[in-house]
C-alpha cells in the first residue's frame, strides 16, 4: 500500500487516477472511433482554420500590393502609432497565455481557476478591441477613412475583419463562460474549450502577421511613387 | 435535394443558353436587346458553374461518400443541412435579380472595373457579388464536412489507399474548395464594399488596380475548374472498371495524378491573363506550368483507356457516357494545350475558340461525367433503373447535339468571332457555323427532354432493381438499394481495395486475404444505431446568413447624427443567424460518434 504521507504523493495519485479516467473515457468515447484519432469537431476546426488562412492571406496580399500606392494622404508614416499598437498587441498576446492557462486548469479539473482565466481571456480580448476602436476613431479624426485612399481602404478592412474575428471569439468564450457557470464542466467542455483555444490562438497569430506587415515593415510607408518625374521631384526635394 | 435543385438550375441555365443561341443563329438578329444578352451570358455562366456543376457534384458526394467508405452518415448532418439551405437562399437571391432591377451583366468572371459603380450602375452586379458570397459560405460548410467525413469516418481497415477513386477525388475537390472559396470571398467582399461603401479596392481613380481582381479571381478560378472536373473524373474512375469487368488500371497513378492536379492547379492561374501584359517572365512561367499540368491529366486518360483495354465491355448508358466523357475531354484538353502558349493564346483570347474549349471540358467533361454517375447510381439512390433504350437515345442525341453546338465554335473562334457579342454583321463568313451551332443546341435541349421523360417513366414504373444491378466493386452496392436511413446495419471490415468485389469473388485474390474476408464473421459496429434528430436550427441560421448578406443591398439607413450608412437588414440577419446558432449549440445533441 502507498502511504499518503505528504501532499505530493497525494497529488501524484490523484493525477494518476485522472489519467486512468481519461484513458477509459477515450476508449468509450467517440475520440477513438475516428480514423485519424482526432475528433470530428476538432478536425473541422483545423480545416476551417486552414481555410481562414487563405481568407486573411488574400486581404494581407491586397494590403501588400497596395503599399505605397495611395495618391493622397494621410499615409502610414504620418498616422501609425507604434507604441500604442505595441501595447494592444501585448494585451492580445497575453490573452493567448490566459487561454493556455484556462485550458490547462479545465483539463486538471480545477474549475474555479479555469473560469477565472477564461474571464481573463475575455477581458483581454475586449481590451484589445477597445484599443482598436480608439485607434479607428483617432484615424477617422485625422482624416483617414475607408474612402480616403488605398491605405485607408486596405487598412480598415483588413484590421476590421481581424477585429471581427476577435469579437466573435469573445462572444464564443462569453457564451461558454455563462454556459459553464450554469452547468458542470465535463471532458466534453474541455474539448469545447480546446477548440475555442485553437481559434483564439489562430486569431492571435494572424494579428502577429498583421502587426509585422502593417506596423513594423510598413511604418515608414508614404506617398506612392507614380511616375519617373514624380520620383525625381521626391529625390530632388 | 441538392441534385434536384441543381437539375432545375441546369434547366434554367440551359434555357438561357438557348435564348443566346437563338439570338446568334442569324446575322444582325434583334430577337433580344444587347443588355438582356449581357445578362443572359453572365447568368448562364454563373448558373452553370456555381448552381449546377458544383451542387450536382456535392449531391453525389453527399450520397456516395458515406456509402463508399462504410459510414452511416456524413460527419456533420446539420452542417450539411445548413449548407444546402444557404445554397438555396443564395441561388434564389442571385436569380431574383432578374425581376428586381436587372440581372448581373458583367460576365461570369466580373472583371473590375467594369463591375464598379461607374460602369455598372444598376443593382445587378451587387446581386451577383453578394449572391456568390452566400454560395461561397455554403460551399465552405460543405467542403469542411466532406474533408472531415473522409478523413475520419472510413470503415475499419479502409486506409487512404484502399478508398475508391471517387472518394479520393471528392477529398481533393473538398480541399480545393476549402482553400479556394475564401479567396473569391475576399475578392467579392472587396467588390461589394467598393460598390456599397465606396472603398477603393478596384478604383483606378484612387490608384486601385483592376488587375488585382483578375489575380484574386483566377487564383480562385483555376482551382475552381478542377473543383468542377475532378468529381466527374472520380465518377468515370468508378464506372469504367465496373463496366469493363476489370480493376482500374494503375490505381495509385490515378490517385496520385489527381493529387498532383489538385496541387498544380494553384500555379497556373495567370494563363487566363496572358494578354494582360504581365511580362515575358511571368507568361513563360505560367505557360510552362500550364503545359505541365496536362501531364497528370494525360496519365489519367491513359489509365482509363487501359482499364477498358481487353475488358468485357458492358456498353450500357452509363458506360457510354463514361466513354463519351473520355473522348470529349481529350478534345477539350487538346484545345486547352494550344492556348497554353502565350502567342497562340493572344490570337484566341476572348474568341469563340475559348468558348468551344471550356464547353468541351465542362460540358463534354463534367456534365457527361455527371450523367454517367447519374445512370450508374440511380438504382442505388432510388432502387429503380433508368430506362436503357431511352437512355441510349439520350446519349447519342446529346453527343451529336453537343458536337454540332460546340464543334463549329472552334472555326468561329479561329475566324475571329469574339465571344460575348450580341450580334454580328452579315458577310463575315460566320453565318453557317452559327446556324449549325444553334441547331445543335436545339438537339441538345431535346436530348435533355428525353432524359426528363426517362426519369418520369422510371419513377412511375413499378419495376424494382436488384441491390447490386451492375455486379459492382465498391461498398455502396453491398447494402440494399435504396439504402436504409442508417446505411450500414453492420459497419463493414475492409481488407483491400474494391473490397466488395473480392468479397463476392474471393478466388480472384491470389492470396489468403480473400478467403479471410469471406470467412471471417463481422464483429464490428453491431451495436445500437444512432440517427441524428431533425433540427430546424440550421435552416434558421441559413435564413440569417442570407438576410444578413442581402442587407448590404441599397437598403441602408443613415444613422442619425453621422454619415454612416447603416445596413439595418444585416443586423436583422445577424440576430436571426445568432438565434439559429445558439439554438443549434444548446440543442441537446446525441449525434456524436454514431453510437
Amino acid at each position: 500500500m502507498i502511504e499518503l504521507t505528504d501532499d505530493r504523493t497525494h497529488e501524484g495519485l490523484r493525477e494518476a487516477k485522472l489519467a486512468q479516467a481519461a484513458v477509459a473515457q477515450e476508449q468509450h468515447g467517440h475520440v477513438a472511433d475516428t480514423n485519424t484519432g482526432i475528433s470530428n469537431r476538432k478536425l473541422l476546426m483545423w480545416v476551417f482554420l486552414a481555410s481562414d488562412c487563405l481568407f486573411f492571406g488574400s486581404f494581407i496580399a491586397t494590403y501588400l500590393v497596395y503599399r505605397n500606392e495611395s495618391l493622397v494622404g494621410p499615409y502610414p508614416n504620418e498616422i501609425l502609432d507604434i507604441p500604442l499598437t505595441s501595447v494592444s498587441t501585448f494585451v492580445l498576446l497575453m490573452s493567448s497565455l490566459a487561454m493556455v492557462l484556462a485550458l490547462n486548469y479545465v483539463q486538471k479539473d480545477k474549475l474555479g481557476l479555469a473560469r477565472f482565466w477564461l474571464l481573463a481571456v475575455v477581458v483581454l480580448g475586449l481590451g484589445f478591441l477597445g484599443f482598436q476602436v480608439f485607434e479607428f476613431m483617432t484615424f477617422v479624426d485625422e482624416g483617414l477613412t475607408i474612402h480616403q485612399n488605398l491605405f485607408g481602404t486596405t487598412f480598415f478592412i483588413l484590421t476590421g475583419f481581424h477585429g471581427l474575428h476577435v469579437f466573435v471569439g469573445v462572444l464564443w468564450l462569453l457564451g461558454m463562460f455563462f454556459a459553464h457557470s450554469r452547468g458542470a464542466l465535463t471532458s466534453r467542455s474541455a474539448e469545447d474549450l480546446e477548440m475555442a483555444g485553437l481559434y483564439w490562438h489562430f486569431v492571435d497569430i494572424v494579428w502577429i502577421v498583421i502587426f509585422t506587415v502593417i506596423y513594423l515593415i510598413g511604418y515608414s510607408d508614404g506617398e506612392g511613387v507614380k511616375t519617373i518625374e514624380h520620383a525625381a521631384t521626391l529625390i530632388g526635394g | 435535394m441538392y441534385g434536384v435543385t441543381a437539375f432545375l438550375y441546369f434547366l434554367i441555365g440551359g434555357v438561357e443558353a438557348l435564348i443566346i443561341r437563338a439570338q446568334l443563329a442569324q446575322a444582325e438578329s434583334d430577337l433580344i436587346s444587347p443588355e438582356l444578352f449581357n445578362q443572359l451570358f453572365t447568368m448562364h455562366g454563373t448558373t452553370m458553374v456555381f448552381l449546377v456543376v458544383m451542387p450536382m457534384s456535392a449531391a453525389f458526394f453527399n450520397w456516395m461518400i458515406p456509402l463508399m467508405i462504410g459510414a452511416r452518415d456524413v460527419a456533420f448532418p446539420r452542417l450539411n443541412a445548413f449548407s444546402y439551405w444557404t445554397f438555396l437562399f443564395g441561388s434564389i437571391f442571385l436569380n431574383l435579380s432578374f425581376v428586381l432591377g436587372g440581372a448581373p451583366d458583367a460576365g461570369w468572371f466580373g472583371y473590375a472595373n467594369l463591375t464598379g459603380n461607374t460602369y455598372s450602375p444598376g443593382d445587378g452586379v451587387t446581386f451577383w457579388a453578394l449572391g456568390l458570397t452566400t454560395l461561397g459560405v455554403a460551399s465552405l460548410a460543405a467542403s469542411f464536412n466532406f474533408v472531415v467525413t473522409i478523413l475520419n469516418m472510413r470503415a475499419p481497415g479502409m486506409s487512404l489507399m484502399k478508398m475508391p477513386v471517387f472518394v479520393w477525388m471528392a477529398l481533393i475537390t473538398s480541399v480545393l474548395m476549402a482553400l479556394a472559396m475564401p479567396i473569391i470571398a475576399v475578392a467579392l467582399i472587396q467588390l461589394s464594399l467598393d460598390r456599397v461603401w465606396d472603398t477603393n479596392f478596384f478604383n483606378p481613380a484612387a490608384g486601385g488596380d483592376p488587375v488585382l481582381w483578375q489575380h484574386l479571381f483566377w487564383l480562385f478560378g483555376h482551382p475552381e475548374v478542377y473543383i468542377l472536373i475532378l468529381p466527374a473524373m472520380g465518377i468515370v474512375s468508378e464506372t469504367l472498371p465496373v463496366f469493363s469487368r476489370k480493376p482500374l488500371f494503375g490505381y495509385p497513378a490515378v490517385v496520385f495524378a489527381g493529387a498532383v492536379i489538385g496541387f498544380m492547379g494553384w500555379f497556373v492561374w495567370s494563363h487566363h491573363m496572358f494578354t494582360v501584359g504581365l511580362g515575358p517572365a511571368a507568361n513563360s512561367a505560367f505557360a510552362i506550368s500550364t503545359m505541365l499540368i496536362a501531364v497528370p491529366t494525360g496519365v489519367k486518360i491513359f489509365n482509363w483507356i487501359a482499364t477498358t483495354w481487353g475488358g468485357k465491355l458492358n456498353l450500357n448508358v452509363s458506360m457510354l457516357f463514361s466513354l463519351g466523357f473520355i473522348a470529349m475531354f481529350i478534345i477539350g484538353g487538346l484545345s486547352g494545350v494550344t492556348h497554353a502558349s502565350p502567342p497562340t493564346d493572344a490570337q484566341q483570347q476572348d474568341t469563340y475558340y475559348i468558348v468551344a474549349h471550356f464547353h468541351y471540358v465542362l460540358f463534354g467533361g463534367a456534365i457527361l461525367g455527371l450523367f454517367a454517375g447519374g445512370y450508374y447510381w440511380w438504382p442505388k439512390m432510388t432502387g429503380k433503373r433508368l430506362g436503357e433504350k431511352l437512355g441510349k437515345w439520350h446519349f447519342w442525341l446529346m453527343i451529336i447535339g453537343f458536337n454540332l453546338t460546340f464543334g463549329p465554335m472552334h472555326w468561329l473562334g479561329l475566324n475571329g468571332m469574339p465571344r460575348r457579342i450580341a450580334t454580328y454583321a452579315d458577310g463575315l463568313g460566320w453565318e453557317m457555323s452559327n446556324a449549325i451551332a444553334s441547331a445543335g443546341a436545339m438537339l441538345l435541349a431535346f436530348s435533355v427532354l428525353l432524359f426528363i421523360i426517362n426519369v418520369i417513366r422510371t419513377i412511375s414504373s413499378t419495376q424494382e432493381s436488384e441491390d447490386d444491378p451492375w455486379d459492382a466493386r465498391t461498398l455502396e452496392w453491398s447494402i440494399p438499394s435504396p439504402p436504409p436511413a442508417y446505411n450500414f446495419a453492420r459497419i463493414p471490415q475492409v481488407k483491400s481495395l474494391d473490397d466488395f468485389w473480392y468479397t463476392k469473388h474471393p478466388e480472384l485474390l491470389h492470396d489468403k486475404r480473400g478467403e479471410e474476408a469471406a470467412a471471417e464473421p463481422d464483429t464490428h459496429g453491431g451495436g445500437s444505431i444512432h440517427l441524428p434528430d431533425m433540427s430546424y436550427y440550421p435552416f434558421i441560421t441559413s435564413i440569417g446568413v442570407a438576410v444578413g448578406v442581402a442587407g448590404f443591398m441599397d437598403i441602408l439607413v443613415e444613422l442619425p447624427g453621422t454619415n454612416i450608412q447603416f445596413p439595418w437588414l444585416t443586423t436583422v440577419g445577424i440576430v436571426i443567424g445568432l438565434w439559429g446558432l445558439i439554438g443549434w449549440t444548446f440543442e441537446p445533441v446525441s449525434e456524436e460518434g454514431g453510437h
